[in-house]
């Protein structure tokens, strides 16, 4: 995982609820093998189907924050989508709210969720139908700021911005606590009952 | 303390606990199938870290796989190169598999079908119906691949302590309702995100009456109202249906784990964040109608109204009903449907297919249905085919096929074409999920299998003897 830099960019929005990650890629191109290659295909459904997708409009191409509703992410547990969002160039995404998977997903990748009061979300969402919304992301200090200064902070897990800040990942954090690990296990061995390998025919 | 049945599997899987940061949490079994693991398998292998432990790990082969007859060649190359990467993986790791003729299936029918779900485990799997395990009283969820990796690494997550919520299922059901109706009240009830950030635990007078395949479909669905996973206290029937199962225990080994299971319950007076209640007594048949599983209706209700609506709601209606091509206002009952589908992780069970074939017998699939019949495992399928189910379907006119996921996710050549409907046994509505343009109506087993019949949505009611 890259480590995260506090970043500008023009922000795309996509205002509605409930996004499942079906939308975000479609199962069809879950076939790779690769964690490469995903972007092509984000959203591709709704980019064929709809040619005011905000992703088919020229002026967005090149933005690397995704403005969104409520419960984005929801469905499967797919991390396929996390890495089609982030090939495609996003880097931070700013909602009402994600669901669990994709928001775990999320942070094992370095994708940053904000989550922000309804109230800012749609005001952000009726400015962003007649103007650019600049934003800048600043995850150190835990708030992102419009071009005009204004400001706003949001909450973030204190561990996941670490890992995401320094680019730590959950098996090197993990291994560190390897003898707890051992330790347990041993403690515990008398609850289980089978081993896959040794089926009890 | 009073606990939950959450919290004592919760407690007994902490590895470490530190202020500020997240618990290590163990993991007793993970199931690894070929969409999600290749890149996990990856990440051990260039960094050079041996597998935590071969013996929590079972794979199989059930997402991008063909269920026609001659399945061994697979068209698609990708799906090909997916397939054979987690042969050679399980290869080179020495994983157990289940592969074609040796016990195949979808993950979540063949773990508890081989008796590896048990309750007080937690199990993980790189799919989010990995909640269906639940059923048992094991703490079951789905995680990406990142944490696939991490499980193979080292046996354990970094877990955030979820919130609790109960549901109660008060009552009981009416002729042609099942469990699939009641999970689908539920989602309707809550929303699909109406579970975020919770644990459900599932009780009331209708779960403790629930067979396990039952549980299982409650269980299953737990993640369309956006819950980390469901939950089920272990009873009798639990243990009924566990015992003399593969990977049961044995001999003295049964009761000293009964008891253990036996202390799997709720304590009185324990404390939820959440609770719920859902009546049964007059609960019709459920069948989907939008986009997303929340948007049910009862058989004999009818599609919201535009002027209902607030207009936000409006535009997410419209969307929805111009995809699914219906018209606000209207009955959903005598919809025409082109295709139906009987399988999936959710209702592709033996007991699934016993109750289609029962209302199939002596019928015929309309003619301008095509019923796909798509046993969760081989297992399921090996047994209808004793039962003589195979018979019926296919005399019925309906195309009786070889196990996988099929056409719940689309992954393989099983497709719903464009503008066509599907009413469905499988778990998710979504735009596009049974293949682009596809149109699904999400239902229980009887339902589909009474619709395919007369070739439009109907109350399945009529066709119980």
């Amino acid at each position: 995982m890259k480590s995260f830099k506090k970043f500008t960019s023009s922000v795309v929005s996509l205002p509605r609820t409930n996004v499942d990650t079906d939308m975000i890629i479609p199962a069809q191109y879950l076939t790779s093998v690769s964690r490469s290659g995903y972007g092509e295909n984000l959203f591709r459904r709704l980019r064929d189907e709809e040619s005011d997708f905000p992703l088919n409009l020229e002026k967005n191409k090149k933005s690397k924050i995704l403005l969104v509703d409520d419960n984005f992410g929801c469905g499967s547990s797919r991390e396929h989508a996390v890495w089609a969002l982030m090939s495609w160039g996003f880097k931070a995404i700013i909602g009402k709210g994600f669901a669990d998977i994709f928001k775990s997903n999320s942070g094992k990748n370095g994708l940053v969720l904000i989550e922000l009061p309804a109230e800012t979300i749609d005001s952000f969402f009726s400015r962003a139908k007649s103007e650019v919304l600049n934003i800048t992301v600043d995850l150190f200090n835990q708030k992102i700021t419009e071009e005009n200064q204004t400001s706003y902070s949001f909450s973030f897990d204190p561990f996941q911005k670490q890992c995401i800040l320094e680019g730590l990942d959950d098996i090197a954090y993990l291994l560190k606590y390897k003898k707890d690990i051992t330790t347990y296990r041993n403690s515990k061995e008398v609850k289980r009952y089978y081993k896959t390998s040794k089926a009890n025919f | 303390m009073s606990l939950t049945l959450f919290e004592k599997i919760w407690n007994e899987h902490i590895v470490r606990e530190e202020k500020g940061y997240p618990t290590i949490f163990a993991i007793d079994f993970m199931l690894l199938h070929e969409v999600t693991s290749a890149q996990a398998f990856d990440t051990i292998r260039e960094r050079g870290i041996p597998l935590f432990d071969k013996d929590r790990l079972l794979a199989t082969l059930d997402h991008s796989i063909p269920t026609r007859k001659n399945r061994l060649k697979i068209f698609n190359e990708s799906a090909r190169i997916q397939v054979d990467t987690l042969r050679k993986n399980v290869k080179e790791f020495n994983i157990p598999f289940y592969d074609y003729g040796k016990g195949q299936g979808i993950v979540h029918v063949i773990g508890p079908e081989y008796g590896l779900t048990q309750p007080g485990m937690t199990i993980v799997c790189g799919d989010s119906h990995t909640s269906t395990h639940g059923a048992f009283g094991a703490l079951s969820f789905g995680i990406g691949t990142s944490e696939v990796a991490t499980v193979l690494a080292t046996g354990c997550l970094l877990q955030k302590k979820p919130k609790t919520m109960r549901v109660e299922f008060r009552g009981s059901f009416n002729p042609g309702v099942y469990a699939k109706d009641a999970i689908l009240k539920l989602i309707q009830t809550i929303g699909i995100g109406g579970a975020n950030g919770h644990v459900i635990e599932y009780t009331g007078e209708a779960i403790r009456n629930m067979r396990m395949d039952e549980r299982m479909t409650i269980c299953n669905m737990s993640i369309e109202c956006g819950a980390r996973a469901g939950l089920i206290a272990p009873d009798e029937i639990t243990f009924e249906y566990l015992k003399e199962k593969r990977f049961s225990p044995k001999n003295d080994k049964w009761q000293e784990a009964c008891n253990y299971w036996n202390s799997l319950k709720s304590d009185t007076g324990c404390k939820y964040d959440t609770e719920v209640t859902i009546n049964l007594n007059n609960l019709k048949p459920i069948v989907t109608w939008g986009t997303n599983p929340e948007e049910g209706l009862e058989i004999d209700q009818t599609i919201p109204k535009l002027s209902d609506l607030s207009q936000e709601k409006k535009t997410s209606l419209e969307k929805s009903l111009s995809y699914m091509g219906l018209t606000a206002g209207k009955k959903i009952e005598g919809t025409k449907i082109q295709w139906a589908f009987l399988g999936s992780c959710t209702n592709g069970r033996i007991e699934d297919l016993r109750i289609a074939a029962e209302i199939l017998k002596g019928n015929k699939v309309h003619k301008n249905v095509t019923f796909y019949v798509v046993p969760g495992s081989e297992t399921v399928r090996e047994q209808a085919i004793k039962e003589g189910l195979d018979k019926i379907f296919k005399t019925a006119g309906a195309d009786f096929r070889m196990p996988g996921c099929s056409m719940c996710l689309g992954m393989n050549d099983d497709k719903v074409p464009a503008k066509e409907r599907c009413i469905s046994s499988s778990n998710r509505n979504f735009i596009g999920r049974q293949g682009p343009g596809s149109r699904t109506h999400l239902a229980s087993p009887a339902t589909v299998a009474a619709s395919a019949i007369e070739g439009k949505i109907i109350n399945c009611e009529k066709y119980l003897s």
